[in-house]
Protein backbone atom coordinates (compact mmCIF):
# COMPACT_ATOMS: atom_id res chain seq x y z
CA UNK A 1 0.00 0.00 0.00
CA UNK A 2 0.90 3.17 -0.88
CA UNK A 3 2.24 4.75 2.32
CA UNK A 4 1.47 8.41 1.30
CA UNK A 5 -2.02 7.48 1.31
CA UNK A 6 -2.20 5.41 4.40
CA UNK A 7 -0.90 8.18 6.16
CA UNK A 8 -3.24 10.44 4.36
CA UNK A 9 -6.39 7.87 5.87
CA UNK A 10 -8.44 10.15 8.64
CA UNK A 11 -11.89 8.22 8.82
CA UNK A 12 -12.01 4.28 8.24
CA UNK A 13 -15.34 2.76 9.21
CA UNK A 14 -15.52 -0.88 9.59
CA UNK A 15 -18.93 -3.13 9.39
CA UNK A 16 -21.19 -0.45 10.73
CA UNK A 17 -24.27 -1.38 11.68
CA UNK A 18 -26.86 0.10 13.99
CA UNK A 19 -30.20 -1.11 14.86
CA UNK A 20 -33.14 0.27 17.15
CA UNK A 21 -35.47 -2.61 18.65
CA UNK A 22 -35.98 -4.39 15.25
CA UNK A 23 -35.69 -1.77 12.76
CA UNK A 24 -32.10 -1.82 11.25
CA UNK A 25 -31.03 1.54 10.46
CA UNK A 26 -27.71 1.25 9.14
CA UNK A 27 -25.93 -2.33 7.70
CA UNK A 28 -22.42 -3.37 7.69
CA UNK A 29 -21.09 0.14 6.18
CA UNK A 30 -17.38 -0.06 5.56
CA UNK A 31 -15.93 3.00 3.92
CA UNK A 32 -12.86 5.55 3.64
CA UNK A 33 -12.76 8.98 4.01
CA UNK A 34 -9.12 10.36 3.07
CA UNK A 35 -7.62 14.44 4.14
CA UNK A 36 -8.62 16.93 2.23
CA UNK A 37 -11.67 14.62 0.36
CA UNK A 38 -15.09 15.62 -0.05
CA UNK A 39 -17.16 12.40 0.41
CA UNK A 40 -21.01 12.78 -0.32
CA UNK A 41 -23.26 10.41 1.35
CA UNK A 42 -26.86 10.33 -0.61
CA UNK A 43 -29.73 8.08 -0.71
CA UNK A 44 -33.62 8.82 -0.47
CA UNK A 45 -35.11 9.95 2.77
CA UNK A 46 -35.07 7.31 5.41
CA UNK A 47 -32.11 5.40 3.99
CA UNK A 48 -29.87 5.40 6.76
CA UNK A 49 -27.50 8.63 5.75
CA UNK A 50 -28.67 10.61 8.79
CA UNK A 51 -28.05 7.81 10.88
CA UNK A 52 -24.53 6.88 9.53
CA UNK A 53 -23.49 10.57 10.03
CA UNK A 54 -24.67 10.13 13.82
CA UNK A 55 -22.51 6.80 14.21
CA UNK A 56 -19.14 8.91 12.64
CA UNK A 57 -19.02 11.16 15.80
CA UNK A 58 -20.67 8.49 17.85
CA UNK A 59 -24.16 10.70 18.95
CA UNK A 60 -25.15 7.19 18.40
CA UNK A 61 -23.86 3.28 19.58
CA UNK A 62 -23.28 1.49 17.01
CA UNK A 63 -24.70 -1.99 17.41
CA UNK A 64 -22.12 -3.75 15.43
CA UNK A 65 -18.21 -2.46 13.72
CA UNK A 66 -16.80 0.36 14.61
CA UNK A 67 -14.40 3.73 13.22
CA UNK A 68 -10.97 4.54 13.18
CA UNK A 69 -10.34 8.22 13.69
CA UNK A 70 -6.75 8.13 11.75
CA UNK A 71 -6.03 4.87 13.29
CA UNK A 72 -7.40 4.54 16.48
CA UNK A 73 -10.20 3.28 17.09
CA UNK A 74 -13.07 5.85 18.28
CA UNK A 75 -14.06 3.91 21.23
CA UNK A 76 -10.61 4.75 22.57
CA UNK A 77 -11.11 8.64 22.53
CA UNK A 78 -13.00 10.14 24.89
CA UNK A 79 -16.39 11.09 23.07
CA UNK A 80 -15.80 14.90 23.47
CA UNK A 81 -12.71 15.09 22.15
CA UNK A 82 -14.19 12.94 19.44
CA UNK A 83 -16.97 14.78 18.98
CA UNK A 84 -14.73 18.09 18.63
CA UNK A 85 -12.29 16.16 16.19
CA UNK A 86 -15.13 15.12 14.36
CA UNK A 87 -17.49 18.53 14.11
CA UNK A 88 -21.43 18.44 12.89
CA UNK A 89 -23.74 20.51 11.23
CA UNK A 90 -27.05 19.54 11.68
CA UNK A 91 -30.32 20.35 9.00
CA UNK A 92 -31.26 22.85 11.11
CA UNK A 93 -29.07 25.77 12.79
CA UNK A 94 -29.67 25.27 16.84
CA UNK A 95 -27.87 28.55 18.08
CA UNK A 96 -28.66 28.65 21.40
CA UNK A 97 -30.22 31.82 23.02
CA UNK A 98 -27.89 35.09 23.12
CA UNK A 99 -25.37 36.55 20.29
CA UNK A 100 -23.69 35.08 17.44
CA UNK A 101 -20.46 35.97 19.54
CA UNK A 102 -21.80 33.82 22.38
CA UNK A 103 -22.33 30.99 20.33
CA UNK A 104 -18.88 30.84 18.74
CA UNK A 105 -17.47 30.55 22.35
CA UNK A 106 -19.42 27.79 23.10
CA UNK A 107 -17.64 24.98 21.40
CA UNK A 108 -13.87 26.20 22.46
CA UNK A 109 -15.25 26.98 26.10
CA UNK A 110 -16.06 23.66 26.76
CA UNK A 111 -12.33 22.82 26.79
CA UNK A 112 -11.42 25.68 28.46
CA UNK A 113 -10.15 27.89 25.61
CA UNK A 114 -11.64 31.53 25.59
CA UNK A 115 -12.34 32.42 21.69
CA UNK A 116 -10.33 35.98 21.04
CA UNK A 117 -12.04 38.71 19.44
CA UNK A 118 -9.65 38.49 16.42
CA UNK A 119 -10.76 34.59 16.20
CA UNK A 120 -14.53 35.60 16.32
CA UNK A 121 -13.92 38.25 13.40
CA UNK A 122 -11.86 35.89 11.46
CA UNK A 123 -14.52 32.94 11.90
CA UNK A 124 -17.07 35.87 10.61
CA UNK A 125 -15.38 36.87 7.97
CA UNK A 126 -14.91 33.43 6.67
CA UNK A 127 -18.73 32.55 6.57
CA UNK A 128 -19.28 36.04 5.23
CA UNK A 129 -21.06 37.57 7.87
CA UNK A 130 -18.45 40.11 8.70
CA UNK A 131 -20.08 42.80 11.94
CA UNK A 132 -22.46 40.24 13.32
CA UNK A 133 -20.90 39.29 16.37
CA UNK A 134 -22.86 41.22 18.65
CA UNK A 135 -25.99 40.87 17.03
CA UNK A 136 -28.91 38.29 18.76
CA UNK A 137 -29.23 35.00 16.86
CA UNK A 138 -33.34 35.68 17.51
CA UNK A 139 -32.85 38.31 14.50
CA UNK A 140 -30.69 36.33 11.68
CA UNK A 141 -32.56 35.38 8.58
CA UNK A 142 -32.38 31.03 7.85
CA UNK A 143 -29.04 31.18 6.14
CA UNK A 144 -27.74 33.80 8.19
CA UNK A 145 -28.03 31.11 10.98
CA UNK A 146 -26.94 28.30 9.09
CA UNK A 147 -23.60 30.25 8.58
CA UNK A 148 -23.32 31.26 12.24
CA UNK A 149 -23.55 27.47 13.03
CA UNK A 150 -20.94 26.62 10.48
CA UNK A 151 -18.82 28.81 12.20
CA UNK A 152 -19.47 27.70 15.19
CA UNK A 153 -18.37 24.53 14.27
CA UNK A 154 -15.26 25.36 12.88
CA UNK A 155 -14.26 27.20 16.27
CA UNK A 156 -13.49 23.94 17.59
CA UNK A 157 -10.62 23.47 14.54
CA UNK A 158 -12.21 19.67 13.60
CA UNK A 159 -10.15 17.33 11.49
CA UNK A 160 -13.72 16.47 9.96
CA UNK A 161 -16.52 18.31 8.94
CA UNK A 162 -20.06 16.12 9.20
CA UNK A 163 -22.69 17.77 7.08
CA UNK A 164 -26.10 16.42 7.51
CA UNK A 165 -28.11 18.49 4.97
CA UNK A 166 -27.18 21.47 5.68
CA UNK A 167 -28.84 23.63 3.32
CA UNK A 168 -32.54 21.30 3.13
CA UNK A 169 -34.39 23.48 5.59
CA UNK A 170 -33.11 27.03 3.38
CA UNK A 171 -35.08 28.73 0.31
CA UNK A 172 -32.97 28.34 -2.68
CA UNK A 173 -31.41 32.05 -2.84
CA UNK A 174 -29.99 31.18 1.07
CA UNK A 175 -29.14 27.24 0.06
CA UNK A 176 -26.55 28.60 -2.77
CA UNK A 177 -25.02 31.16 -0.48
CA UNK A 178 -24.13 28.05 2.22
CA UNK A 179 -23.07 25.75 -0.36
CA UNK A 180 -20.72 28.57 -1.89
CA UNK A 181 -19.22 28.93 1.91
CA UNK A 182 -18.56 25.26 1.77
CA UNK A 183 -17.19 25.19 -1.24
CA UNK A 184 -15.05 27.74 0.14
CA UNK A 185 -14.42 26.62 3.22
CA UNK A 186 -13.08 23.22 2.10
CA UNK A 187 -10.95 24.81 -0.93
CA UNK A 188 -9.20 27.25 1.02
CA UNK A 189 -8.87 25.45 4.50
CA UNK A 190 -8.55 21.87 2.79
CA UNK A 191 -11.06 20.60 5.24
CA UNK A 192 -12.36 16.85 5.06
CA UNK A 193 -15.60 16.51 4.70
CA UNK A 194 -18.70 14.25 4.93
CA UNK A 195 -21.80 15.40 3.32
CA UNK A 196 -25.50 14.06 3.47
CA UNK A 197 -28.02 15.17 0.69
CA UNK A 198 -30.79 14.15 -1.03
CA UNK A 199 -30.18 16.30 -3.14
CA UNK A 200 -27.96 14.49 -6.04
CA UNK A 201 -27.29 17.67 -8.16
CA UNK A 202 -25.78 19.27 -4.90
CA UNK A 203 -23.63 16.13 -4.32
CA UNK A 204 -22.37 16.47 -7.71
CA UNK A 205 -21.84 20.11 -7.30
CA UNK A 206 -19.84 19.39 -3.81
CA UNK A 207 -18.38 16.34 -3.42
CA UNK A 208 -15.82 14.33 -5.95
CA UNK A 209 -16.91 11.14 -4.15
CA UNK A 210 -19.82 9.74 -3.42
CA UNK A 211 -21.67 6.72 -1.59
CA UNK A 212 -25.06 5.76 -2.58
CA UNK A 213 -27.21 4.59 0.26
CA UNK A 214 -30.52 2.51 -0.04
CA UNK A 215 -32.03 0.67 3.44
CA UNK A 216 -29.22 1.03 5.13
CA UNK A 217 -26.66 -0.27 3.08
CA UNK A 218 -23.64 1.24 1.03
CA UNK A 219 -25.08 0.57 -2.33
CA UNK A 220 -22.54 2.10 -4.63
CA UNK A 221 -19.03 3.75 -3.36
CA UNK A 222 -16.88 5.90 -6.41
CA UNK A 223 -16.44 9.27 -8.28
CA UNK A 224 -19.43 11.23 -7.64
CA UNK A 225 -20.51 11.45 -11.61
CA UNK A 226 -20.11 7.54 -11.91
CA UNK A 227 -22.08 6.40 -8.94
CA UNK A 228 -25.04 8.91 -9.22
CA UNK A 229 -25.54 7.58 -13.27
CA UNK A 230 -24.93 4.20 -12.57
CA UNK B 1 -77.59 21.89 55.47
CA UNK B 2 -76.43 18.20 55.67
CA UNK B 3 -76.11 18.05 59.28
CA UNK B 4 -79.91 18.76 58.95
CA UNK B 5 -80.51 15.02 57.20
CA UNK B 6 -77.52 13.22 59.34
CA UNK B 7 -76.85 13.11 62.45
CA UNK B 8 -74.49 9.94 62.71
CA UNK B 9 -70.69 11.35 62.06
CA UNK B 10 -70.51 8.31 59.45
CA UNK B 11 -73.15 8.84 57.28
CA UNK B 12 -72.74 12.80 57.84
CA UNK B 13 -69.32 11.90 56.56
CA UNK B 14 -69.98 9.42 53.70
CA UNK B 15 -72.36 12.58 52.32
CA UNK B 16 -69.87 15.50 52.92
CA UNK B 17 -67.66 13.15 50.73
CA UNK B 18 -70.53 12.30 47.72
CA UNK B 19 -71.06 16.37 47.67
CA UNK B 20 -67.76 16.81 47.31
CA UNK B 21 -67.18 13.78 45.00
CA UNK B 22 -70.30 15.11 42.86
CA UNK B 23 -68.40 19.33 42.68
CA UNK B 24 -65.42 17.44 41.13
CA UNK B 25 -67.60 15.55 38.36
CA UNK B 26 -69.18 18.64 37.63
CA UNK B 27 -65.91 20.03 36.65
CA UNK B 28 -65.14 16.80 34.63
CA UNK B 29 -68.23 17.23 32.54
CA UNK B 30 -67.89 20.92 32.13
CA UNK B 31 -64.30 19.70 30.68
CA UNK B 32 -65.96 17.16 28.60
CA UNK B 33 -67.98 19.89 26.87
CA UNK B 34 -64.83 21.61 25.57
CA UNK B 35 -63.97 18.21 24.57
CA UNK B 36 -61.08 17.11 27.30
CA UNK B 37 -61.95 13.86 28.44
CA UNK B 38 -60.91 13.69 32.19
CA UNK B 39 -63.68 11.38 33.07
CA UNK B 40 -62.64 7.60 33.69
CA UNK B 41 -59.22 8.96 35.36
CA UNK B 42 -61.33 11.11 37.98
CA UNK B 43 -63.69 8.27 38.92
CA UNK B 44 -60.75 6.21 39.33
CA UNK B 45 -58.77 8.21 40.93
CA UNK B 46 -61.52 9.61 43.41
CA UNK B 47 -62.39 6.16 44.24
CA UNK B 48 -59.03 5.35 45.00
CA UNK B 49 -58.46 8.02 47.02
CA UNK B 50 -61.67 7.39 49.21
CA UNK B 51 -60.41 4.25 49.33
CA UNK B 52 -56.89 4.76 50.51
CA UNK B 53 -57.69 7.60 53.05
CA UNK B 54 -60.13 5.40 54.67
CA UNK B 55 -57.96 2.54 54.92
CA UNK B 56 -55.17 5.08 56.29
CA UNK B 57 -57.24 6.35 58.80
CA UNK B 58 -58.76 3.15 59.58
CA UNK B 59 -54.48 1.57 60.21
CA UNK B 60 -53.54 5.13 62.10
CA UNK B 61 -56.49 4.26 64.35
CA UNK B 62 -55.36 0.94 65.09
CA UNK B 63 -51.29 2.04 65.70
CA UNK B 64 -52.42 5.12 67.44
CA UNK B 65 -51.45 2.67 70.82
CA UNK B 66 -48.33 0.72 68.87
CA UNK B 67 -44.73 1.57 69.23
CA UNK B 68 -43.10 4.37 67.82
CA UNK B 69 -41.05 2.40 65.36
CA UNK B 70 -44.43 1.98 63.45
CA UNK B 71 -44.18 5.76 62.40
CA UNK B 72 -41.18 5.08 60.67
CA UNK B 73 -42.58 1.88 59.07
CA UNK B 74 -45.62 3.41 58.10
CA UNK B 75 -43.83 6.59 56.38
CA UNK B 76 -41.12 4.60 54.60
CA UNK B 77 -44.16 2.60 52.89
CA UNK B 78 -45.59 6.10 51.80
CA UNK B 79 -42.02 6.95 50.41
CA UNK B 80 -42.17 3.84 48.43
CA UNK B 81 -45.77 4.38 47.11
CA UNK B 82 -44.93 8.12 46.69
CA UNK B 83 -42.19 7.16 44.11
CA UNK B 84 -43.86 4.79 42.39
CA UNK B 85 -46.79 6.92 42.05
CA UNK B 86 -44.67 10.11 40.76
CA UNK B 87 -42.70 7.80 38.37
CA UNK B 88 -45.63 7.34 36.13
CA UNK B 89 -45.09 11.03 35.23
CA UNK B 90 -41.90 10.25 33.89
CA UNK B 91 -42.65 7.60 30.88
CA UNK B 92 -39.82 6.82 29.08
CA UNK B 93 -37.44 7.86 31.68
CA UNK B 94 -34.79 5.52 32.68
CA UNK B 95 -34.76 4.68 36.40
CA UNK B 96 -37.52 7.31 37.12
CA UNK B 97 -39.39 5.01 39.90
CA UNK B 98 -36.07 4.21 41.62
CA UNK B 99 -35.15 8.01 40.75
CA UNK B 100 -38.93 9.00 42.54
CA UNK B 101 -38.06 6.89 45.46
CA UNK B 102 -34.62 7.91 46.07
CA UNK B 103 -35.28 11.74 45.88
CA UNK B 104 -38.46 11.44 47.96
CA UNK B 105 -36.51 9.33 50.51
CA UNK B 106 -33.65 12.41 50.47
CA UNK B 107 -35.83 15.11 50.61
CA UNK B 108 -38.84 14.49 52.64
CA UNK B 109 -36.97 11.74 54.66
CA UNK B 110 -34.07 14.48 55.39
CA UNK B 111 -36.74 17.13 56.41
CA UNK B 112 -39.02 14.76 58.73
CA UNK B 113 -35.84 13.44 60.69
CA UNK B 114 -34.65 17.09 60.74
CA UNK B 115 -37.51 18.42 62.46
CA UNK B 116 -38.11 15.42 64.42
CA UNK B 117 -34.83 15.58 66.47
CA UNK B 118 -35.19 19.35 66.51
CA UNK B 119 -38.51 19.00 68.25
CA UNK B 120 -40.56 20.93 65.32
CA UNK B 121 -42.36 17.34 64.79
CA UNK B 122 -43.80 15.67 67.69
CA UNK B 123 -42.35 12.05 67.67
CA UNK B 124 -46.01 10.81 68.84
CA UNK B 125 -47.66 8.79 66.09
CA UNK B 126 -50.75 10.77 65.73
CA UNK B 127 -48.29 14.02 64.34
CA UNK B 128 -45.54 12.21 63.00
CA UNK B 129 -47.44 10.47 60.66
CA UNK B 130 -49.27 13.16 59.27
CA UNK B 131 -47.22 15.71 59.01
CA UNK B 132 -44.72 13.21 57.83
CA UNK B 133 -47.32 11.95 54.94
CA UNK B 134 -48.29 15.64 54.14
CA UNK B 135 -44.13 16.42 53.17
CA UNK B 136 -44.00 12.87 51.56
CA UNK B 137 -47.05 13.50 49.65
CA UNK B 138 -45.94 17.05 48.33
CA UNK B 139 -42.12 15.88 48.01
CA UNK B 140 -44.17 13.52 45.37
CA UNK B 141 -45.91 16.09 43.39
CA UNK B 142 -43.62 17.96 42.81
CA UNK B 143 -41.15 15.37 41.76
CA UNK B 144 -43.41 14.44 39.05
CA UNK B 145 -43.96 17.59 38.08
CA UNK B 146 -40.39 17.92 37.75
CA UNK B 147 -39.72 14.71 36.09
CA UNK B 148 -42.33 15.64 33.83
CA UNK B 149 -41.35 19.15 32.52
CA UNK B 150 -37.55 17.54 32.35
CA UNK B 151 -38.87 15.01 30.20
CA UNK B 152 -41.24 17.18 27.55
CA UNK B 153 -38.47 19.91 27.55
CA UNK B 154 -35.71 17.32 26.52
CA UNK B 155 -38.02 15.78 24.37
CA UNK B 156 -38.52 18.92 22.78
CA UNK B 157 -35.09 20.21 22.42
CA UNK B 158 -33.08 17.30 21.28
CA UNK B 159 -31.56 19.37 18.53
CA UNK B 160 -30.11 21.74 21.26
CA UNK B 161 -28.80 19.27 23.02
CA UNK B 162 -27.33 17.61 20.55
CA UNK B 163 -26.08 20.22 18.81
CA UNK B 164 -24.21 20.67 22.11
CA UNK B 165 -22.51 17.23 22.67
CA UNK B 166 -21.80 17.64 19.30
CA UNK B 167 -19.92 20.82 19.86
CA UNK B 168 -17.98 18.97 22.66
CA UNK B 169 -20.01 19.64 25.86
CA UNK B 170 -20.63 17.48 28.40
CA UNK B 171 -23.62 16.14 29.04
CA UNK B 172 -25.32 17.93 32.00
CA UNK B 173 -23.99 20.83 30.39
CA UNK B 174 -26.49 19.93 27.11
CA UNK B 175 -28.98 19.90 29.95
CA UNK B 176 -28.71 22.44 32.18
CA UNK B 177 -30.96 24.88 31.17
CA UNK B 178 -34.11 22.21 31.09
CA UNK B 179 -32.88 21.28 34.64
CA UNK B 180 -32.98 24.52 35.79
CA UNK B 181 -36.69 25.21 34.41
CA UNK B 182 -37.80 21.68 35.45
CA UNK B 183 -36.60 22.70 39.04
CA UNK B 184 -37.86 26.32 39.01
CA UNK B 185 -41.45 24.82 37.19
CA UNK B 186 -41.57 22.16 40.03
CA UNK B 187 -41.36 24.53 42.47
CA UNK B 188 -43.99 27.16 41.90
CA UNK B 189 -47.07 25.66 43.69
CA UNK B 190 -44.71 25.10 46.86
CA UNK B 191 -43.75 28.97 46.46
CA UNK B 192 -47.16 30.01 45.51
CA UNK B 193 -48.65 28.34 48.72
CA UNK B 194 -46.02 29.76 50.47
CA UNK B 195 -47.55 33.68 49.31
CA UNK B 196 -50.97 33.19 48.90
CA UNK B 197 -51.07 31.57 53.31
CA UNK B 198 -53.35 32.68 54.96
CA UNK B 199 -54.59 35.66 52.27
CA UNK B 200 -55.87 33.20 49.47
CA UNK B 201 -56.12 29.80 51.98
CA UNK B 202 -56.37 28.50 55.33
CA UNK B 203 -54.72 24.83 55.08
CA UNK B 204 -56.56 21.81 56.58
CA UNK B 205 -53.91 21.59 59.00
CA UNK B 206 -54.54 24.85 60.44
CA UNK B 207 -58.49 24.59 59.90
CA UNK B 208 -58.03 21.16 62.01
CA UNK B 209 -56.23 22.60 64.68
CA UNK B 210 -58.58 25.76 65.38
CA UNK B 211 -61.75 23.21 65.22
CA UNK B 212 -59.57 21.18 67.77
CA UNK B 213 -59.83 23.77 70.10
CA UNK B 214 -55.74 25.35 69.36
CA UNK B 215 -55.20 28.98 70.12
CA UNK B 216 -55.65 30.76 66.72
CA UNK B 217 -52.27 32.15 67.31
CA UNK B 218 -49.96 28.84 67.70
CA UNK B 219 -52.43 27.20 64.78
CA UNK B 220 -50.98 30.11 62.64
CA UNK B 221 -47.55 29.65 63.25
CA UNK B 222 -47.54 25.78 63.19
CA UNK B 223 -49.19 26.37 59.75
CA UNK B 224 -46.41 28.57 58.86
CA UNK B 225 -44.03 26.19 60.44
CA UNK B 226 -45.55 23.09 58.01
CA UNK B 227 -45.69 25.00 54.71
CA UNK B 228 -41.80 26.03 54.97
CA UNK B 229 -41.39 21.87 55.84
CA UNK B 230 -43.11 21.23 52.59
CA UNK B 231 -40.97 23.76 50.75
CA UNK B 232 -37.57 22.69 52.00
CA UNK B 233 -38.72 18.54 51.54
CA UNK B 234 -40.16 19.24 47.85
CA UNK B 235 -37.32 21.90 46.93
CA UNK B 236 -34.53 18.71 48.01
CA UNK B 237 -36.76 16.24 46.38
CA UNK B 238 -37.09 18.13 43.17
CA UNK B 239 -32.86 18.81 43.55
CA UNK B 240 -32.35 15.47 43.91
CA UNK B 241 -34.38 13.80 41.29
CA UNK B 242 -33.16 16.24 38.67
CA UNK B 243 -29.61 15.61 39.31
CA UNK B 244 -30.17 11.86 39.67
CA UNK B 245 -32.48 11.63 36.10
CA UNK B 246 -29.73 14.20 34.50
CA UNK B 247 -27.13 11.29 34.69
CA UNK B 248 -29.41 8.78 33.51
CA UNK B 249 -30.67 10.28 30.28
CA UNK B 250 -27.54 9.89 28.78
CA UNK B 251 -25.35 6.54 28.02
CA UNK B 252 -21.86 6.48 29.23
CA UNK B 253 -20.25 7.85 25.82
CA UNK B 254 -22.51 11.13 26.66
CA UNK B 255 -24.92 9.82 24.33
CA UNK B 256 -28.89 11.11 24.74
CA UNK B 257 -31.55 8.22 25.53
CA UNK B 258 -34.47 10.22 25.88
CA UNK B 259 -35.11 10.42 21.95
CA UNK B 260 -38.72 11.14 20.52
CA UNK B 261 -40.28 8.14 18.99
CA UNK B 262 -37.52 5.80 20.87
Amino acid sequence: MNPRLTSDLILRTEHLRRAVKERILVEDASFEVRAREVVCIVGPSGSGKSSLLRLLNRLDEPTAGTVYVEGSDYRRIAPRELRRKLAMVTQRPYLFPGTVEENLRFGPAQHGQVLSQNAIEELLVRVGLKGYATRNVANLSGGEAQRVSVARTLANSPLVLLLDEPTSALDEASKLEVESLIQRIVRDQGLTCVLVTHDTAQAARLAARALVMDAGRILRDGPTSEVLHA
Amino acid sequence: MLRFFFSNPLSLGLAQAAVAALAAMLVVLLARKRGIHLESETLVAMLRGIVQIVAVGSILLLLLRGPRWTSGFLLSAMTVAAGAISARRAKGMPDAFRVSAWAIACGAGSVIALMTWLGVIDTAITSLVPVGSMLIANAMNTNGLALNRLRSDVLAHVGEIETALALGAEARVSVSPYVQASFEASLIPAIDSLRSLGIVWIPGLMAGMLLSGARPVYAAIYQFVVIAMIFAASGLTSLVSTLLIRSRIFTSAEQLILQPGR
